[in-house]
């Protein structure tokens, strides 16, 4: 049933299972976050920063961009497979996209408890 | 859509015909490569976004600098169209979430939903892209 050549590996299903995993994180987070500003009378910088000095909101926050970072891997990659042909170009990319990604991740850090 | 394909693509004897101009979408098609744009669209706004959580939160100063750099009429048409592929991207997933599990699978329910995905999303981002601009 499988054509492998097409296919690859064995990875296919684990990465389908985060990319869903990883979107409906991203959804209760940005529904949560969402629904609490609109609920504020009004947001000053004061009461931004005082929302990311929580350590709740800073942990929530840098989970919600692993899985954006995850997500949009898996996103890019596909995106790459599907439409850049020769392999050179195409490893290469996907280099550049992870390497792009871990630096979001280790900005993200000092973003979130840098402040 | 991508059933499809896989079958075109694996009967080798079957002619090509990919003029793209002359391809008429079906609407759960339609949805599905805004979905990949909107997707890609935000993944290279990554830095840009980062940047902006980064200045909001760095000091009062960063803070003032961005609001008044989000005031231009130029950065907010780049907010919209970033809500925009936000909303699109959002609501399409939770379509294709709900697809996952065997919900509103049949072609009637299919492209009623897309209807929805687009108009939503649409509407959103006016209400939203309003409300903060």
């Amino acid at each position: 049933m499988l054509n492998r050549i097409v296919t690859g590996a064995h990875y296919g299903l684990r990465d389908w299972l985060i990319q869903r995993i990883t979107a409906v994180i991203m959804v209760i987070y940005t529904l949560v976050i969402t629904g609490y500003l609109l609920l504020q009378p009004a947001i000053d910088y004061n009461a931004w920063t005082l929302l990311f000095s929580s350590n709740v909101v800073r942990t929530f926050t840098l989970l919600f961009l692993l899985c954006t970072f995850y997500h949009a891997w898996i996103g890019i990659r596909d995106i790459v497979m599907d439409y850049v042909k020769p392999a050179a170009v195409r490893l290469l990319l996907h280099v550049l996209v992870i390497i792009t990604l871990l630096l979001y991740v280790i900005w993200s850090v000092q973003i979130l408890w840098g402040m | 859509m991508q059933s499809f394909l896989r079958v075109v693509m694996m009967n080798k004897k079957r002619p090509k015909h990919l003029a793209l101009h002359k391809i008429k979408l079906p609407l759960p098609g339609f949805v599905s490569i805004l979905h990949r744009v909107s997707g890609l669209f935000l993944f290279l706004s990554l830095p840009l976004l980062l940047w902006m959580l980064y200045s909001s939160l760095r000091s009062i100063q960063t803070y003032t600098r961005l609001l008044d750099i989000l005031h231009y009429p130029l950065s907010k048409l780049v907010m919209v169209a970033l809500l925009w592929a936000f909303l699109h991207h959002f609501c399409a997933g939770i379509r294709y979430l709900a697809l996952d599990l065997h919900m509103g699978s049949s072609l009637a329910q299919a492209r009623s939903s897309s209807r929805w995905v687009i108009g939503v999303s649409l509407l959103l981002t006016v209400l939203l892209g309003g409300w903060l601009c």
